[in-house]
């Protein structure tokens, strides 16, 4: 135990840590993949196989990736001005039914105009569930942490209502909206990229992944590039100091708040518009939480995250794959695996930056 | 006396529901009064569930299920400890990292050793705790009108762990005001440093604290596994954990009003499930989701202070570091 | 009278390192059994670390600790209690959600169960009560009472516990005036019951109000012994303030222009309604170096915030130019627009994000202007061409824009905010402990910047501990002692003995 903060290289601490951290928790769960009597070794072949060992396999791959980049974005934003959004599920899912409902009420009006409206109306959803939180923090002293994590179960008490009384589909026992029309919806890759003479199988993947990567590169201008994302960072490492540079905390926490609630309206983008064609219930599936642990291991930067979101896609579509296989290992040991992340790079980072730090003292006496 | 019926089968149903509740509400109440956050209670009801389904169903005990179920329980606690007490990580970050855990880890495990999609056996005879009739129950439903009625269909007839939950609610408020142990943990979730000037170790009893609250949080896991249903469930939880987490809260971080909390939520819920789908004269459907919706947004009502004040302990997430 | 043989307590070569810092060096101290004992010293100067030290919340690196006359090894807070040693810290160790008699017991409940030890502890809080005259509600919510009685519930946990030496860190620093006395009072009846005090203090007038000795120190050293009948406040003063080579600063002597700013009746008051501020007015003229002297923690910092508007007085009235300062004007923001620049007192926790890049500490505060980037968007190239050219003016070292600003020296950390404030030409200048850990060489250029931007006709205010150098940079010097300014000298026309006198609140009318 020690009081001193360790000090690394930047390197070390940008890359080395993670990768540490990320490298531990996979023996973690090679471990449970031996415990259930698989081999491990057998286990990452067929995942990496699954998921990159094909043109279906990748873009199913990158297709989950798409609501890792969402998620992850989200929870890094909110981390820059020193917040803790845990409420992306419930964001998402409100944005959800923003989009929905802009896709069913606004259906006569063109496709052109339909799919921006209702990408705009996710993107709002989100903003406002994330903005009650950064609000009730910022004006009523209630910590962000708790009332996130309350409003994701409103938010999907809300959706089953919605979806059982009022905007189901009528006549169907599912609790789904009706289909949206099909200029509603947003291209899938194989139909975008066919004119340009690239055949992909059918998969999921669709044209989010490409806002997702536009999101990727505004969030770094935002956050790096920006007057407001200069405020936000401000704010996050230093609240005194952004009082004296005349940054309002308040203000800053709202804000952010709500851009990390848009970002995770991303989600709800790629699964219903995207994916899913309408709105069903749970469509949120982990993915919220999972950003958490795409965020802690990309160290709140961009690049960091696109490469965590495409780990943890390259982990769900690997194990998807890898069930069919191996019926013993499910999908959920994604769900471990993003929870020894957020263990070991989130809570524990302390040690392994000791564990870094002392095999970097070795490294240079050896 | 149909009304008398009703009430008391809502009632009986309600104290069913609020058990583990109750439990994971203690929990939340010892580690957090030591300045602990837990918001891994879910995580850890669900790892003690689905323990206890195995250990119950492979011991064909109900007790050894129980042991099971909170000595996994207790293990979690043990990592949330080691990151928030001894590398002073961040305390939420941790709990976020536990539920997930807990998550996956019960339904692959589950899936692997029994494989019906993460549930465990069904359980039967000794691995099930039976219910336990209190003295005079029946023969006080025959000779006292309503009172006789409602002693033995909510008080009687539960399973040995409710009554155990409830004792803990005592238990918790003895041993908080009236212990050594007691004023040492609410002092330090409050001022660690005052603690550590007095010559007592913080990490020691936040350590207690934290292996206490895994003790309780396996008493609910097992409830519900156990004793509620017949085995585990994939995420049998359900949310139930942040439940406890919002009584807490509401309850101000006491014993006695938690208790109340939680009864107060289980009877919601009681209601929620009777009302699906009748239409009450008057009103019509009642949107059952707006009553389950109800603690969480009571909750932030709360913490906004709309309504009420919530202090919480004013140490709690703080690790604790000696200043200079 | 005891005859007192060994002393209560003797410290021996006694040093403790805080990384790069050494908190105390060498330091010897004895105490008469008995005795009140005063430690005077400016902030920082080691007397808490030492005191932690005797405490055992640090253990020292070296040197002995005797109680009594028997050396002893104190390595925990549970050693120190047994040594019979107890301690009222600045910030009181007290549980503000319990009871009085609960937090007397905490630590000593004496058994399991506290229903014994809690009977067994009102029973001894009565006989205390009469003892010393310590009046107090056993069952009080400790977070429900004044700070003064707050003090005592402190005190009675020491006494509660058997301890013979007590020892008192600012016990008056949160005491309003009367409360002070009450706990002279009560510090003289724990003499006449053969208890040892030690009171730390940095007020020179409860040293020479209740001590029977007093020792100096200044920067981690003991630089005096000293009996308390045999010394005076201005003599004390000079001792914590240290006498060094004078600083030597070129300045011609200037035609004071129009007035700038001017204060008129600040106060400011803290939550518990103590006045941190009474009272205070000055003016600032064009080309004018005020310099604010006292004793750290008398309001200087109060009246700085309250100036740079990240403090809202309670009462007065600020105007800048001539124009009053509404509540909209007080905001840093606007202040800077209206040429009121700050370098702040505590550079690394409000004036600069040590974890940014030493270009983005050089626009903090200045991140909207358009220079910096097109419309909403910051251009990193235009940053570090900005920070480039600052730190070559200023001789920032190394003048890598792209460099973190932890790893920055102190007085380098020091240029990047003087650059960043002084470069757009203020009108005002607030400044605080501008050479604050900064080296020699960075000192005097940072002088003569200041000088320079008086010369050029800014109106500047300083406010530093260093007397030597308020004295040397000062048109005029302003004292202040307990939230009030206490006199006003030019420069040329006062030394130090005569400004200690202010500092040790001695005001005019007294003297």
């Amino acid at each position: 135990m020690t009081a001193a903060p360790i000090t690394l290289p930047r390197w070390a601490d940008a890359g080395l840590v993670p990768l540490v951290s990320v490298a531990a928790a996979l023996v973690v769960a090679g471990l449970v993949v031996i415990g259930i009597g698989e081999s491990p070794l057998e286990a990452t072949a067929l995942l990496l196989r699954g998921s990159l060992g094909s043109a279906e396999g990748l873009a199913f791959t990158l297709y989950y990736t798409t609501n890792f980049i969402f998620t992850g974005l989200a929870v890094a934003v909110a981390f820059h001005a020193g917040l803790f959004n845990i409420g992306g599920e419930g964001q998402a899912t409100i944005a959800g039914i923003f989009a929905a409902l802009a896709c069913l009420w606004l259906a006569p009006l063109p496709g052109i105009l339909l799919v921006p409206l209702a990408i705009l109306a996710a993107a709002a959803g989100g903003a406002l569930y994330g903005f009650i939180p950064g609000w009730l923090q910022a004006t009523r002293g209630s910590h962000v942490v708790i009332t996130t994590i309350m409003l994701n179960f409103i938010a999907a008490t809300l959706l089953v209502y919605l979806l059982v009384e009022k905007i189901g589909k009528p006549g169907s026992m599912q609790p789904e909206t009706p289909d949206f029309a099909k200029h509603a919806i947003l291209t899938p890759m194989h139909q975008l990229l066919a004119p340009l003479g690239v055949t992909l199988p059918a998969t999921p993947l669709n044209s989010a992944f490409l806002l997702a990567l536009a999101c990727l590169v505004a969030v770094w201008a935002l956050i790096f590039r920006s007057r407001l994302g200069y405020a936000i960072r401000t704010t996050g490492a230093n609240p005194r100091a952004a009082a004296y540079a005349g940054i309002s905390p308040a203000r800053i926490t709202m804000v952010a708040m709500a851009i990390s609630g848009a970002l995770a309206g991303g989600l709800a983008v790629n699964e219903a518009m995207g994916v899913q064609h309408r709105l069903v219930l749970d469509f949120t599936g982990g993915y919220g939480f999972v950003g958490i642990a795409v965020a802690l291991m990309g160290r709140g930067h961009p690049v960091g995250v696109a490469l965590a979101a495409f780990l943890f896609g390259i982990l769900y579509q690997g194990g998807a794959e890898l069930s069919f296989d191996k019926p013993t290992i499910t999908r959920d040991m994604v769900v471990v695996i993003g929870g020894v992340i957020i263990l070991f790079a989130g809570a524990l980072d302390g040690l392994f930056r000791r564990v870094v730090a002392s095999g970097l003292r070795l490294g240079r006496v050896l | 006396m149909e009304w008398v019926q009703t009430l008391a089968v809502i009632l009986d149903s309600g104290v069913r529901l609020s058990i583990p509740l109750l439990c994971a509400a203690m929990a939340g109440l010892w580690s957090e009064r030591a300045g602990v956050v837990d918001i891994g209670l879910e995580g850890k009801m669900l790892v003690a569930a689905f323990a206890a389904g195995v250990i119950a169903y492979q011991s064909g005990s109900a007790w050894a299920g129980l042991g099971a179920g909170m000595l996994a329980a207790i293990l979690l606690s043990l990592v949330h400890g080691f990151a928030a007490i001894t590398w002073r990580g961040n305390q939420i970050v941790s709990g976020v990292a536990i539920n997930m855990l807990a998550a996956g880890l019960t339904v692959i495990l589950g899936n692997a050793w029994y494989g019906q999609g993460g549930r465990t056996p069904s359980l039967e005879g000794a691995a099930r705790f039976p219910d336990i009739a209190l003295p005079f129950a029946a023969a006080a439903r025959q000779s006292i009108p309503v009172i006789g009625t409602l002693y033995d269909e909510v008080v009687s007839g539960h399973a040995a762990l409710v009554y155990l939950a409830f004792a803990s609610v005592a238990l918790t408020a003895f041993v908080l005001k009236r212990t050594r142990f007691g004023l040492r943990l609410r002092a330090v979730g409050e001022n660690p440093a005052a603690v550590d000037t007095a010559g007592i170790s913080v990490a020691g009893l936040r350590y207690a604290a934290v292996v206490i609250c895994g003790a309780l949080c396996g008493l609910g896991g097992t409830y519900l596994a156990v004793s509620q249903s017949a085995g585990f469930l994939p995420h049998m939880t359900a949310g139930k954990g942040f439940i406890a987490l919002a009584a807490v809260i509401f309850a101000n971080w006491r014993p006695v009003p938690a208790l109340w909390a939680c009864l107060l939520f289980g009877m919601l819920d009681a209601v929620a499930i009777r009302l699906q789908g009748v239409s009450l004269p008057g009103i019509g459907l009642v949107p059952v989701q707006a009553i389950q919706a109800l603690p969480y947004l009571m909750t932030i009502i709360l913490l906004a202070g709309f309504i009420g004040r919530s202090t919480p302990p004013k140490a709690s997430g703080l690790p604790y570091v000696k200043e200079r | 009278m005891t005859d007192a043989p060994a002393p209560a307590i003797e410290l021996v070569g006694i040093s403790k390192r805080f990384g790069a810092v050494q908190a105390n060096r060498d330091v010897s101290l004895s105490v008469a059994a008995g005795s009140i004992h005063g430690i005077v010293g400016e902030n920082g100067a080691g007397k808490s670390t030492l005191m932690s030290i005797l405490y055992g919340f640090y253990e020292a690196d070296s040197g002995e600790i005797r109680i009594g006359g028997t050396p002893r090894a104190i390595r925990s807070s549970g050693d120190a209690i047994a040594a019979g040693i107890g301690m009222v810290h600045q910030h009181f160790m007290l549980v503000e959600t319990l009871s009085v008699v609960e937090n007397v017991v905490l630590g000593a409940e004496g058994g399991a169960f506290l229903k014994g030890g809690l009977a067994n502890a009102r029973a001894e809080l009565a006989r205390l009560s009469q003892d010393y005259g310590l009046v107090i509600d056993p069952d009080a919510i400790v977070g429900e009472l004044s700070v003064g009685l707050q003090q005592r519930v402190e005190i009675l946990k020491s006494l509660y516990r058997g301890a013979d030496i007590l020892i008192l860190d600012e016990p008056t620093a949160v005491l309003t005036p009367p409360e002070a006395d009450q706990l002279f009072v009560l510090l003289r009846a724990l003499k006449r019951q053969g208890k040892t005090v030690i009171l730390i203090t940095h007020k020179l007038r409860e040293i020479m109000d209740v001590t029977d000795a007093v020792s100096v120190m200044r920067r981690g050293e003991m630089v005096a012994h000293v009996r308390t009948s045999q010394t005076s406040p201005p003599e004390l003063a000079e001792a914590m303030v240290g006498r060094r080579v004078l600083l030597r600063v070129e300045k011609e002597p200037r035609q004071r222009g129009a007035p700038v700013l001017e204060a008129v009746g600040i106060s400011v008051t803290d939550a518990r309604g103590l006045a941190l501020l009474s009272e205070a007015s000055l003016t600032l003229h064009a080309g004018e170096i005020v310099g604010i002297a006292g004793v750290a923690g008398n309001g200087q910092s109060e009246l700085l915030d309250v100036l740079a508007g990240l403090t809202a007085p309670s009462r007065g009235v600020i105007r800048l130019n001539g124009q009053i300062l509404n509540a909209a004007d007080r905001k840093p923001a606007r202040l800077r627009e209206l040429g009121l620049m700050h370098i702040p007192e505590d550079r690394q926790k409000a004036g600069l994000v040590t974890a940014f890049t030493a270009a983005e500490n050089a626009i903090l505060g200045y991140q909207h202007e358009a220079a910096f980037g097109a419309g909403p968007f910051l251009s990193p190239r235009a940053i570090a061409a900005h920070a480039r050219e600052a730190f070559a003016a200023y001789d920032v070292r190394p003048p890598d824009p792209a460099l973190k600003t932890a790893n920055f020296s102190g007085g380098n950390q020091q240029k990047i905010v003087l650059a960043r404030e002084i470069e757009r030409a203020p009108k005002v200048l607030l400044v605080g402990q501008p050479t604050r850990g900064v080296d020699i060489g960075a000192i005097e250029f940072i002088h003569r910047r200041l000088i320079a931007l008086r010369d050029a006709g800014v109106a500047i205010l300083l406010v530093s501990v260093e007397l030597e150098e308020v004295m040397a940079l000062s048109d005029r010097i302003l004292c202040m002692c307990g939230g009030r300014i206490t006199g006003e000298r030019a420069a040329e026309a006062t030394d130090e003995r005569d400004l200690g006198l202010l500092m040790a609140g001695v005001t005019e009318r007294a003297a």
